[in-house]
Formats: C-alpha cells, structure tokens, sequence
C-alpha cells in the first residue's frame, strides 16, 4: 500500500515534536500561575482536554502537510518554474525568456498564496477573537479573506522580483511608506489588527510552499542565487496584508459613510 | 452524544470549507497547466483528510484552551497588580515560545550556511553552529522584547502606530549598514516567530489585558503584540549580523 509513507512512526515523531513545542509554553504558564499568581488554574481538567486537541490537531495537521500537500506542491513550483515549462509556454527559446513570459508563476504565486493563507490555523484564531471584539463589525471570513488577498499580492510581488533580480529593500521600503500613509487615512480601530495581521499570515502552511517557490525560482534563473535572492518572500508575504486589511477597513467605513448619507436624504 | 457528533461534523465541514481552496488551485495547475497527473493521488487524499481532522480538532482546542489560559492569566495579572511580574512573564512567553521554533532552526542554519560563504564566519561545523546557535538566542531575544514592549504598551495605552513606524524607520537605517547577505533572512525572520501555538495565545492575552484594564480598549489596545513580534526580530538580526 502506498499508505505506509504515512506509517505511525511519523504521526508519533510530529507528535513528540508538537509536545516539544508546546512544553516550554505550558512550563511558563503553570510555573506563573502557581508560583506567582498563587492560584489554581481554573477548570483545569478542560484546559488539559483542550491541550490534548491542540497537540493532536496540530499534529494530524502538520504530517498531512508533509506527506500530501508539501511534496505536491514544492513539485509543482518546481515545474511552473523550470526553463522548458516557460520557454514552451511563451513560445520564445530558452535562451531568450523574459520577464513577462513568467506569468503563469505570477498566477500561481498569487493563488497559492491566497488558498494556503485562507487556511492558515493562527489566522483563523486571530479572526474569531477580532470578530468576538468587534462585536461582530469585523467578520471572520471578511478579515481572513481580506488579508489572504495581501499575501497572494505580496507572493506574486516577490516572485517578480526574484525574476528581476531587483533588490528586496526597496520593495519593503516603498511598502513601509504606503503602510505608514494608510495608517493616518484608515480608521483607528483598525489599526493594531492590520498591523498583527503581518505577523499571523505566515506560519503552518504558507512559509514551506512559498519557500519552495522562492528556491525553485531562484534556482532555474541564471545569475540568482537560491540563498540569496531565495528569502524575501516571506516578508512579502507579512508586509502587503497590512495594506489590504487597512484597505479593507476604509473600505467598509467609506461605504457605510455613503449609505448613511444617502439614507438621511429625504426619499433617498 | 448525538448532538456533539453533530456540532463535530459541522466543524469538520468547515475545515473541508477553509482547505479547498488549496485543493482547488493544485487541482487547477496539475490538470490544466502543468499537465501531468498527479502522482500518489492515494496518500494525496488521505493527507488531506488529515489536513481536515487536525484544523478540526485544532480549532476546537483553541477554544477550550489556549483562549481561556490567555485570557485568565491576564485577568489573574490585572488583579494581582504587579507590573514586574506581568513584564517577566511577557518575556518569558516571547523567549520561550521562540527559541525551540522549528521554522527559526531551519531559518538560522540557513543563514549560518550563507554567512559562511560569504565568508563573515570561518566555514567549519562547529562555527557555522555557533553562528546558527547565536542567531537563534538572539531572535528568541528579540521576540520576549516586543513581548515586553506590547505589553507595556498596552498597560501605558501608548498609540501603536508612533512605535511601529519608529521601529520601520529603524530597520530602513539598518538596512544601509547591514551585510547584503543577510537583509533578506532578517526581513523574513519577522514572519517565522510566531508559530500557530504563539498566536491566539497571545492574541488572548493582549486582548484579555485590554478589557481588563480600565480606560483601555481592547480594539485599540488589546491586538499589535503579534506586530512587535514580527518587526523586532527583523532589527536584531541585521544588528546580529552586522557584529559577527
């Protein structure tokens, strides 16, 4: 059977490694509360079943991950951005590819971003507890979505950047200024969750499949060098959700502004 | 027993509903673009399956644990008053959570491998180790830091965006100084601290600490510890590298 590649080795080998992550964080915890706080932790007995699904999830989730989705899709980056591919879709020799002729990279780039962003565990953690303080203003799927729509963009950024060989600190610094910009014109509340939601986009699935792409992009165009222009991605990838959170968040005022304007006019 | 079966199948449902879409732009690319069949299409759906079962039950612990520990414990500061506690624990948090990170030990022997090459260290094992070693601490610093920092913040009610842009206006100077080979590890180091575990539990304790606090907001206050995270990291390293 094809199925002994997910043999129980590697479910108890994620298991253990979960464990280890979460250890040090448990330790913390505990140690606080009863060294410092002095008090029992409150409904312990859930808190451990909690934990239990927390490590079990995570876990199931990182080995399908790993034998399913990664190996498929790092081979797929891997065949979008081999010479033969472009040069057969572009129609132009090897020898004399251009930039534009990696746009089915670019596409993939963005929808790959966007798909694994929309699955991404810490996102959806950060979108209830956003939806939960809002009291309901900001939905789950609208902040998920909106910041899923950042990374495609950021990803398919980077990818033409690694084609252009064109130095990343320019593209962050440009995008420093627009964030900063943004900061001013969006609305407050908005703010300190734009700004988070750089930092959530990429964890579980998105960093191993942009990396692959970053590598496999780096690796196949002449005169890049997979450590050097290889990395940058993920900071593509951390930087455009601000803007389109912020943009989502202007979004929604402005309209709401008009539809309430509109509705103080007589008959309107 | 029959209604908890139920509310589990409803979640299992939505986890189908969050991974299509990767199963939809794979699907497209195999099939139309690449053209070429998928191979081991077996172990393909059973991963996925398992992709499903795990963000299920992942889910589901989120809420039942992470979430309630975070916000108790910011609750159990609040009312015990002590800032230096509160502080330490922040670093802790930061510092503990980071320092075992899977991403960040792939990230840093990455970096010891280029730094290597660029020549910055001597190319043998044990200095590309130390050098890897090194990186590690001193991102897991950094991330206790802007754990410390956001806390602080939110305790203070400091507006987070003269903070964030200050810290961008540092990492653009550092930028300028900073070895070529590493501004790009050091740009990406911002978004591999904060791991799946990290997030909602900070998140929780942010937001917890806001709504506990008088005169604190929990909009305005309670979210952006993720955002020093992400950004501190990102100064550290280009300072680390610019002294090894």
């Amino acid at each position: 059977m094809d199925w002994e590649m997910l043999s129980h080795r590697d479910l108890l080998e994620t298991l253990l490694d979960t464990t280890r992550d979460v250890l040090p964080i448990v330790l913390i915890i505990f140690g606080f509360q009863y060294f410092v706080l002095r008090q029992p932790v409150h409904n312990i007995k859930k808190i451990l079943i909690g934990l239990a699904y927390v490590i079990f999830g995570l876990s199931f989730f990182l080995v399908g991950l790993e034998k399913a989705l990664f190996p498929l899709g790092e081979l797929m980056a891997k065949q979008l951005t081999n010479p033969e591919f472009i040069s057969a879709a572009a129609h132009h020799a090897i020898g004399n590819i251009q930039w534009q002729d990696y746009y089915w990279v670019y596409i993939f780039a963005a929808a790959i971003g966007f798909a694994t962003t929309v699955a991404e565990p810490a996102l959806i953690a950060v979108a209830i507890k956003a939806n939960e303080v809002s009291a309901g203003s900001i939905s789950v799927r609208g902040l998920r979505i909106s910041v899923a729509i950042g990374v495609g963009m950021g990803i398919a950024l980077g990818s033409f950047r690694i084609v252009t060989g064109t130095p990343l600190h320019y593209y962050i610094i440009v995008g420093y200024v627009f964030v900063i910009i943004q900061t001013f014109v969006a609305p407050r509340s908005i703010i300190a969750l734009a700004y988070d939601s750089g930092g959530v986009t990429t964890s579980t699935v998105t960093v191993p499949l942009v990396t692959a792409l970053g590598i496999g992009l780096a690796t196949t165009i002449p005169g890049r060098s997979p450590l050097i222009d290889g990395f940058g991605l993920i900071a593509f990838a951390s930087l455009f959700p601000m803007i389109t959170v912020m943009g989502y968040a202007q979004l929604s005022h402005w309209r709401n502004k008009r539809n309430s304007t509109s509705n103080e006019k007589p008959g309107g | 027993m029959k209604q908890q079966l139920k509310l589990f199948l409803n979640a299992m449902v939505e986890s189908t509903r969050d991974l299509l879409p990767i199963i939809f732009v794979i699907g497209f690319f195999e099939l139309l673009i690449i053209q070429k069949p998928i191979p081991r299409l077996q172990e393909l759906l059973f991963g996925t399956l398992m992709v499903v079962l795990g963000l299920t039950l992942f889910i589901k612990g989120l809420k039942m644990a992470l979430f309630p520990i975070g916000e108790s414990m910011a609750y159990a500061f609040a009312r015990k008053g002590s800032v230096a506690w509160l502080l330490l624990f922040a670093f802790f948090l930061g510092f503990g959570t980071t320092i075992a990170e899977p991403a960040l030990i792939a990230v840093a022997d990455k970096a010891a491998t280029l730094a290597a090459d660029a020549g910055a260290i001597a190319s043998s094992e044990a200095s590309r180790e130390n050098y890897a070693y090194g990186l590690r601490i001193t991102v897991a610093l950094s991330v206790g830091i802007a754990i410390l920092i956001g806390v602080l913040r939110i305790l203070r009610g400091w507006p987070i965006q003269w903070l964030i842009i200050g810290g961008y206006i540092v990492i653009v100077i550092l930028t300028a100084f900073a070895p070529r080979e590493i501004i790009g590890i050091a740009y990406d180091s911002g978004g591999v601290t904060t791991s799946t575990i990290t997030v909602p539990l900070v998140t929780a304790l942010g937001v917890g600490l806001a709504s506990s606090i008088k005169g604190r907001n929990p909009m305005l206050d309670g979210f952006g510890l993720i955002a020093f995270a992400s950004l501190t990291p990102m100064m550290f390293v280009m300072v680390y590298g610019m002294l090894v």
